[in-house]
This record gives structure tokens, C-alpha cells and sequence, in this order.
């Protein structure tokens, strides 16, 4: 019941990761079937139908209902630290960004267990397979209300963390001064910002083509099957910078923490971090070379693409630079954080490949792409969020995860990721297309998908070995030094790990960039407090944002069988959905009208609580 | 600085070899390693242009990764403190130049092509138009200056510039011929795109769907057979003559009712499904039961045995197809896989 009705920051940042860490499970999986299907050549292990949508739902479970969440758990478990606040700016709208996310998963999830099936036209949807005429059965309506609702979470997310990265920073703590792992959230929450409203609006227009039979995307009548391409990408290729711009910021975090050394070019990397994400807008149409722009627009989107180029070079030498004469020491987090860079590198060479356009009349729609987008998604993203979790492990949960099992899993987990996409690289220039079911026998492509298979089962071993250690560290006694990796040099590390609710008993007066490294240089053993010790006003627990986001869920059931549902009445569906939206709206108002003021921790309670438990 | 280039100059040699090696690459009739024609030609050397840069970088950076590995790792109870350095101006600048330096050499060429590539070449005298229509899950060829249509298997003269014209009568699909072009994808609702190619060599290039487009997406191969002129000619002539029904008047009335209503033949028949003139003529049924006397692999066979596999049971062979299972007798059934068979165009001489 606490954890429905929590407001608080890292226990939303627990519940974001254990929900993505059930669905980054969940579309494992769907990958393993996924690769069991192509390792030898005619299989038919699933049946074609299953296999569109098992990819689809691979794709889409992967990017938006594990990568995402995954991120937004290490934001909320870090950020406020990071930047020395007590929350974030609005707690309960944290709560209900957390349950429109959740919901919308299940929602979408829903689908595999329907008789019409799981959505099955990738996760791009292009219309028009995606619309009506063609995507007949429910599953395409699951994604469209899926997502959306899903959106809604991760749109009030970035809201929420932009205004609190803006408002709520500690005394001192000027914006040349935050660490970059928040820099990097704050520019991930601004794209955010920017590209899911395109996304949600995509989705009504699909929505109305489905439900309501209007014409958005359908050329029979007066539609335009581009525009869809169009609207998603626009909104498809910031998300891409959306998803790794926070894992670069644990990079630089992990980076500089093992190296015992400050980030080399803190400034540039600042800028560079911006410039991405400014030139993320600025490059849908590369994902559409060969939709027939015209040649003026393809070497208009060519070139700004191969730009990007330039500002992640300056993050990677930036990096290794970092490295350069300080005094590294493998941990696990480190050793995803190392083994990031060579990774990323490659991922983001094959990207500047892709950029040029009449190269990419070859690549586009093969396994070189496959293999382009999992080397920076997994190879960046991936190794991102597991650098992250063995790093800040013991201050979500005050214990350090297992440092041997973690090394093994990170070498399972690495060499089974190259074994699985180094090779795809080539599988696409030999000619083989992405999202097919199954290839025929002799075109020389056996060897190699088998290859791929059995890389990708070491990746299924090496994510079990690190369930296994998040079990095993679990049943130890919570006992992480507040500072347990001795080079801390961010304000997180000045607190108890597990925090308290209120994380500071007095917020920190910040002197500089590596706020408590400095301290620690000046021969301070903590930070010097910008208040005195007084009352801590605290937020009241709510169920509001779960009854909320139960309503949305309800409403969208109700929609898609808005036509199948005649018993008692006809369109009871409308019926369903109106008694969601009057669900959710009823607690909207509540919320509204009752004056909640929260509550106080008084400084006596500080006294005892401020001592571990 | 000066280092640097020579680090590069050594590294040349071996750049070389990697492109020698890959171009030798995969199938010559499927590979986008292997050339066969002037377009693919163009884009594999853009490729190759691209893939050198991009192994030059991931050389520079690997080695730089291995050095501060190896000589910066922490030594047992190593308690000092590294000099804080806040960064150098000097260095970025570098690290941020050289980048755009390589972008601009990859930059040119890239802008240069796309242009080439785009040309419009449907009003050239000497080149064959087609317009290529796809289908859930066949393609449909058509010359409109010699007024035929076939399906399945692109007939082009070769060394002749091809243009085509891209549509699809349902999904999107793409048009993809790794060996002879890149690919294009074909949109809904007129808005048609082209692209030329030619084959200066005779053969036959695999081509593949390469857009998702339903369950049998991957199934969605075709041909494209590169003959010279004179076959060519014969061929397109041979492809207008009118058609005999079967022999055996049972399996000739089964043929007329339950296939002609979408299929055509010859003069006779509708225009809704692939046209089946000269179908055993062609190197595969259905683009993915390859025709051979000598199977090796499961998916191949006779042309007999591929057509009796096919109209059996089309949902087997490509799910979701819209063909459907016909309701015939055994002996209709033999008989039009046989009459099929046979039905080849005289064009060879
Ligand atoms: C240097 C940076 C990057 C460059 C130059 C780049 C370039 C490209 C290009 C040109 C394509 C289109 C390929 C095609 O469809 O033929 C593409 C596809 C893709 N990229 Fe990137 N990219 C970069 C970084 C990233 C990152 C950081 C991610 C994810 C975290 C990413 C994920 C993807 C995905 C998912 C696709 C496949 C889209 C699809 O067809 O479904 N890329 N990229
Ligand atoms: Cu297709």
C-alpha cells in the first residue's frame, strides 16, 4: 500500500526500476524468440504472424517501456541528490508520471493475451499497414492507446525534472557547476519536452483512423501515408537522444569517479551535450532516404546527420582524456563505463555510414541497420544503465551489489553482445533485409545467424547473472558507507545511502564544480550547511495518481472494443471509456478541491531518524 | 600533428586490404559487396570511401583506449591523488577539427552522388521504362511502351538503362536489387518515385522486398534477368502471343472458372493477380521456390513440384498471401500444375 500511495522520489525511482527492469526482461525475451526463429535458415519455430509481432513488440517494449523507465529510475534516484534538494518540484505529479507509465505497459502488454494478438507492424507503424484496412484485429489499437497513455507519464516526467533541475538547485549550485549526469537529464527532459507531444498527436490522428474511421493516413481517401513517417520520426529520432544523452551522463560520472579524476573539458562537454540534442531535431529524415524526398532534401539530411558526428567525438576523447593520467580502478560500474566507449564508437561510425544517403539506399532496412542502432542502443544505452545501477546501487539501497558476479556478468554480457551484432553488420551488406521471418537456404547467411543466436543467449545468461546478484546482495545487511566508493565526488555521496525521506537534514552550500570532492580537498570531512537545522516540510502520500492513471487504462479498454462490445447495449465501449474518464477526472477534482498541506519532520525526529537505522 | 598523418600513412595498407577483402564479398547476385552494375558500383565506392575514414577513427580511438587502460590502472593501495586537470583548449580544438575535416571529405562525394543517382531518366530515348507495382506479396512489371505486363521476373536488356517507376497498390513495400541499385521504397497514393539502373552483364540479380508489409514481408523476392537484345526482343514478342488452354478439357474448364478470374494468361483472363504467361519459364514460383532439376536445398524443386506445392496450399508456402486455398480435384490439380509447367515462352533460340 505505501508503495501505491508514495510521492517520494527514490521510492518512485525504485518502482520505476523494477517495472522497467520487468519489461526489459519481457522484451529479452521476445529478442530470445526473436533469434531462435533466424538461427537456421526456413525455420518455423513461431509462425510469421508471431513473428511481426514479436518484433514490433520488442522494439517497442525495449525502447519505451524498459529503456525509458530504466533512466527515469537512476533520474529520480540521483537527480535531486545530485543537485542537493529535498524532492523533486512536484511530487505527486512524479507519482502519476510513474502509473500512466505503468499502465500504459500493461495496457499494451494486454495484447499478447487477446485473440486478435500483439500489435505486429514494427514499432516504426507506418501507416498504411498500421491503419485499418490493414492491420484488421485489436493489436495495432493496444499500441496506439498503449503508448499514449504511456506518453502522458513520460511527458509530465521531463516537466517535472526540468523544473525541478531549474528551481529547486542547493544554495551555490550555479548551472556551471551541476554534475553531468543531471546536465544530461535536464537536456534529456527538455527533448522530451519537444518530441512527445509529436509522438501523442501521431497517435490521436492513428487513433481517429482506427476508432473513429477518419483519414489521416490512408491515400484511398485523400490521407498521406509519408505524413506518418514524417510526424513519427520527428518525434523518433530526438527520442533516440532522448535515451542516450542520460547514459553519456553516467558515463562522465563512473568515468571521473574511477579515474579519481575531475571530467576532462567539463564546459564542452556541456556545450556538445546541447548541441546534440539541438541537431536531434534536426535529422528525422535520415531514417528516410529512400521514402523518395528528393535529392535536395537528402543531401540537406545527410550532412546535418554526419554533424552530429562532431560533438559526440568531443564527448568520447573527452572521456578518454579523462582517463588520461588519473588513477583507474575496475569496479563493475566501471568496466560497463570502459567498455561503453569502444562500443559507442562503433555504433556511432556505422552512423555516420548510414548518413550518407546513397550508401544508405544499400543499408537501409538490413541487418547493418539492426546492427547500427544495437551497438549505440545496447552497446550505449545498455551498458549506460548497468554502469549507473552497480554505481549508485548502494545509495538506492545501501548495499553494494556483488563486485566478482558483477565482473563475470559484464564480460557475459559484453562479449555475447559482439558475438550478436558485430556479425549482423555484415549479414546486411551480404543482402539480407531487417524484420524478415525467415530466410531461404543457400544465400550464405546460415553461419552467421547462428552466430547471432548464440551471442544473443549469452546476453540472455549474463542479464540472469545480474538478477542473480541483485538477489544475493539483497539478502545481506544494508550496511554501504555513505561514500562507499571513497572517490565520491558529488553531493549524493554526503548523504547515508539508503537517504532519508528528506534527503538533506540541511540542504549544502555548494563552492564549486565537484561539490564534495572539494570539500574533501579542502580537508572538510562534509559539506558546510546553508541553513540551520529546523522543521522539513514533507508532502503527503496520495493514491490519487494510481486512481488516475487506472481510469486512463479503463478508458482505453474501453475505446478499442468501442464497436465488438453490444451486449446490454450497443457501443457499450463508449460507455466503458466514459466511466474511465469520469474515474480519472473524479480524482483530478478531488486532488483540487482537498487542501492537502503535507506534513512536518520536526528537527527533534531529525535527530533520530538522521542516525541509520 | 605531423605524427598523426604518418600514423595514418602506415595505416593505409592495411585499410586497402580490408576493402580487397570485403569486396570479394557474398553473393554476386545478392551481395551489396559484389557490384554487378554502375549504380551499385557508385554506392559500394561511396561505402568503401566511408568504411576507410571511419576504420581510420576507430583505430586512433581503440589504440588511445588500450594505452590509457593499460598505463593508468590503479596500483594495489595506490592512495595518490591524480592533478585535477580541468581540461585544454588546445586539445579540444584538435579533437573538433579533425572531425570535421573527414566529414568534409566524406561530405562531397555523398552530395555529388546523391545528385548522380537521382537523375531522371524516363525521358531518354534509349532507356526501358517500367513501372513496378507491389503487391501483398508479389511485384508487378510493367513496359508501357511495349504494352506487356509480367510479374515476378524483371526482363531487362542488358546494358540498357532501366527506369523505373515505383508504386505500390496496397502497403508500402521497397524495391531492392543489392547487386544492380540500392533500393526505393514504393508509397501508397500516386505519388510514384523513380530510380535507373542498368546491368552491362547477363544473369539473373536477386531482389527483395525491404519494407515491412505483413506477415510474408521476407518472402517477398523477385528476379531481375539481364538478357541481351536480340533475347529480349523475342522475349517481349514472345510474351504477346495468345495462349492454349490445357488439353484435357476437365482441367481446362477447372483453369478457366477458378483461376482466369484473377489470373491472366495470354489475351485471356483478369489482370487482378500475377500475370502466369511464360511461367514456366521463370526461375522460381511464388519468387521463393527456386526452379531446379537438381534440389539441394528444401526450398527448392522442379518447376512441376513447385507450382503442385504452390497451388495446393499457398498460405503454406507464403502466409497471409491473398491467393487462398483453391478447391480442386486431384486430377485438376495435377493437371494444372503440369499445363503450368509446360507453358514457357518460345523466345529462346
Ligand atoms: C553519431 C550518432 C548517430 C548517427 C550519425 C545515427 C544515424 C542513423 C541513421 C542515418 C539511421 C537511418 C538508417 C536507416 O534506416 O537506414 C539510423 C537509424 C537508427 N538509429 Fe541512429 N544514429 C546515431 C545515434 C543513434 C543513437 C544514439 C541511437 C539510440 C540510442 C540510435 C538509434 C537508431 C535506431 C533505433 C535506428 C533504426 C530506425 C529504424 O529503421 O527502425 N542512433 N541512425
Ligand atoms: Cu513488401
Amino acid at each position: 500500500m505505501d508503495w501505491l500511495t508514495t510521492v517520494d522520489h527514490k521510492k518512485i525511482g525504485i518502482l520505476y526500476l523494477i517495472a522497467g527492469g520487468f519489461f526489459f526482461l519481457v522484451g529479452g525475451l521476445e529478442a530470445l524468440l526473436i533469434r531462435i526463429q533466424l538461427w537456421k535458415p526456413l525455420n518455423d519455430f513461431v509462425s510469421a504472424d508471431t513473428y511481426n509481432e514479436l518484433i514490433t513488440m520488442h522494439g517497442t517494449t525495449m525502447i519505451f517501456l524498459a529503456a525509458m523507465p530504466m533512466l527515469f529510475a537512476l533520474m529520480n534516484a540521483v537527480v535531486p541528490l545530485q543537485i542537493g534538494a529535498r524532492d523533486v518540484a512536484f511530487p505527486f505529479v512524479n507519482a502519476l508520471g510513474f502509473w500512466t507509465f505503468f499502465f500504459g505497459a500493461v495496457l499494451l502488454n494486454v495484447s499478447w493475451f487477446t485473440s486478435t494478438g500483439a500489435p505486429a507492424a514494427g514499432w516504426t507503424a507506418y501507416a498504411p499497414l498500421s491503419g485499418p484496412a490493414f492491420s484488421t484485429g485489436h493489436g495495432m489499437d493496444y499500441y496506439v492507446l498503449g503508448l499514449q497513455i504511456a506518453g502522458i507519464g513520460t511527458l509530465i516526467g521531463g516537466i517535472n525534472f526540468l523544473v525541478t533541475i531549474i528551481n529547486m538547485r542547493a544554495p551555490g549550485m550555479t548551472f556551471m557547476r551541476m554534475p553531468m549526469f543531471t546536465w544530461a537529464s535536464f537536456i534529456t527532459s527538455a527533448l522530451i519536452l519537444f518530441a512527445f507531444p509529436a509522438l501523442a498527436v501521431g497517435l490521436a490522428a492513428l487513433m481517429f483512423d482506427r476508432v473513429f474511421d477518419a483519414n489521416f493516413f490512408d491515400p484511398n481517401n485523400g490521407g498521406n501515408a509519408v505524413l506518418w513517417e514524417h510526424i513519427f520520426w520527428i518525434f523518433g529520432h530526438p527520442e533516440v537522444y532522448i535515451l542516450i544523452l542520460p547514459a553519456f551522463g553516467v558515463i562522465s560520472e563512473v568515468i571521473s569517479t574511477f579515474s579519481r579524476k575531475r571530467l576532462f573539458g567539463y564546459s564542452s562537454m556541456v556545450f556538445a551535450t546541447i548541441l546534440i540534442g539541438f541537431l536531434g531535431f534536426m535529422v528525422w529524415a535520415h531514417h528516410m532516404f529512400t521514402t523518395g524526398l528528393g535529392p535536395v532534401a537528402n543531401a540537406l539530411f545527410s550532412i546535418a546527420t554526419m554533424l552530429i558526428a562532431v560533438p559526440t567525438g568531443i564527448k568520447i576523447f573527452n572521456w578518454i582524456f579523462t582517463m588520461w593520467g588519473g588513477s583507474i580502478k575496475f569496479t563493475s560500474a566501471n568496466l560497463y563505463a570502459v567498455g561503453f566507449i569502444p562500443t559507442f564508437v562503433m555504433g556511432g561510425v556505422t552512423g555516420v555510414m548510414l548518413a550518407a544517403a546513397p550508401a544508405d539506399f544499400q543499408y537501409h532496412d538490413t541487418y547493418f541497420v539492426v546492427a547500427h542502432f544495437h551497438y549505440v542502443i545496447v552497446g550505449g544505452l545498455i551498458l549506460g544503465i548497468f554502469s549507473g545501477l552497480h554505481y549508485w546501487w548502494p545509495k538506492m539501497f545501501g548495499r553494494i551489489l556483488n563486485e566478482t558476479l558483477g565482473k563475470w556478468t559484464f564480460w557475459m554480457f559484453y562479449i555475447g553482445f559482439h558475438l550478436t551484432f558485430f556479425i549482423q553488420h555484415f549479414l546486411g551488406l551480404l543482402g539480407m533485409p531487417r524484420r524478415i521471418w525467415t530466410y531461404l537456404d543457400g544465400l550464405g547467411f546460415n553461419e552467421m545467424n547462428l552466430i547471432s543466436t548464440i551471442g544473443a543467449i549469452m546476453m540472455g545468461i549474463g542479464t540472469i547473472m545480474f538478477i542473480l546478484n541483485v538477489v544475493i546482495t539483497n539478502a545481506k545487511p544494508q550496511n554501504a558507507a555513505d561514500d562507499p566508493w571513497e572517490d565520491g565526488r558529488t553531493l549524493e555521496w554526503t548523504i547515508p545511502s539508503p537517504p532519508p525521506e528528506y534527503n538533506f537534514k540541511q540542504t549544502p552550500l555548494v563552492r564549486g564544480y565537484d561539490a564534495y570532492w572539494k570539500e574533501k580537498m579542502d580537508g572538510h570531512k562534509g559539506m558546510t550547511p546553508a541553513e540551520p537545522i529546523g522543521s522539513i516540510h514533507m508532502p503527503s502520500p496520495s493514491i490519487l495518481p494510481f486512481t488516475m492513471s487506472l481510469g486512463l487504462f479503463i478508458t482505453g479498454f474501453g475505446l478499442m472494443y468501442s464497436r465488438d462490445w453490444t451486449f446490454i447495449t450497443e457501443h457499450i465501449g463508449f460507455y466503458i471509456a466514459g466511466l474511465g474518464l469520469l474515474i480519472t477526472f473524479g480524482s483530478m477534482f478531488l486532488r483540487s478541491v482537498y487542501d492537502d498541506h503535507g506534513f512536518h519532520i520536526e528537527p527533534e525526529e531529525l535527530e533520530d531518524k538522521g542516525v541509520k537505522a | 600533428m605531423m605524427n598523426r598523418w604518418q600514423f595514418l600513412k602506415r595505416l593505409t595498407p592495411l585499410l586497402a586490404l580490408m576493402v580487397l577483402v570485403l569486396s570479394a564479398c557474398g553473393r554476386a547476385d545478392l551481395s551489396a559487396l559484389n557490384p554487378q552494375g554502375p549504380v551499385a558500383q557508385e554506392q559500394f565506392g561511396l561505402m568503401k570511401l566511408a568504411f576507410s575514414i571511419m576504420i581510420g577513427v576507430v583505430v586512433v580511438v581503440f589504440a588511445l583506449c588500450l594505452f590509457v587502460i593499460v598505463r593508468f590502472r590503479r596500483r594495489r593501495g595506490d592512495k595518490s591523488i591524480p592533478k585535477q586537470v580541468e581540461g585544454s583548449h588546445k586539445l579540444e580544438i584538435i579533437w573538433t577539427v579533425i572531425p570535421i575535416i573527414l566529414l568534409i571529405i566524406l561530405g562531397v562525394p555523398t552530395v555529388q552522388s546523391v545528385f548522380n543517382l537521382s537523375k531522371d531518366h524516363s525521358n531518354d530515348p534509349d532507356a526501358v521504362k517500367v513501372i513496378v507495382t507491389s503487391h501483398q506479396y508479389w511485384w508487378e512489371f510493367e513496359y508501357p511502351e511495349l504494352g506487356i505486363k509480367t510479374a515476378q521476373e524483371l526482363v531487362i536488356p542488358k546494358g540498357k538503362i532501366i527506369t523505373i517507376e515505383a508504386k505500390t497498390a496496397d502497403v508500402l513495400h521497397s524495391f531492392w536489387v543489392p547487386s544492380l541499385a540500392g533500393k526505393i521504397d514504393t508509397n501508397p497514393g500516386g505519388n510514384a518515385n523513380r530510380m535507373y539502373f542498368s546491368a552491362p552483364k547477363e544473369g539473373v540479380y536477386l531482389g527483395k522486398c525491404a519494407e515491412l508489409c505483413g506477415p510474408s514481408h521476407g518472402l517477398m523476392d523477385f528476379k531481375v534477368k539481364s538478357v541481351d537484345d536480340a533475347s529480349f526482343d523475342r522475349w517481349a514478342a514472345a510474351l504477346q502471343k495468345p495462349v492454349a488452354m490445357p488439353s484435357d478439357p476437365v482441367v481446362a474448364a477447372a483453369f478457366e472458372s477458378k483461376c482466369l478470374v484473377c489470373h491472366a494468361v495470354g489475351d485471356k483472363g483478369g489482370p487482378l493477380y500475377p500475370n502466369l504467361t511464360g511461367i514456366g519459364s521463370r526461375d522460381s514460383v511464388g519468387g521463393i521456390l527456386i526452379n531446379t532439376d537438381d534440389p539441394k536445398y528444401s526450398n527448392e524443386g522442379s518447376t512441376y513440384d513447385n507450382l503442385h506445392r504452390w497451388i495446393e496450399n499457398p498460405d503454406d508456402i507464403k502466409p497471409g498471401n491473398l491467393m487462398g486455398k483453391i478447391d480442386l480435384t486431384q486430377q485438376e490439380l495435377d493437371g494444372i500444375a503440369k499445363y503450368l509447367s509446360e507453358l514457357t515462352l518460345d523466345n529462346e533460340k
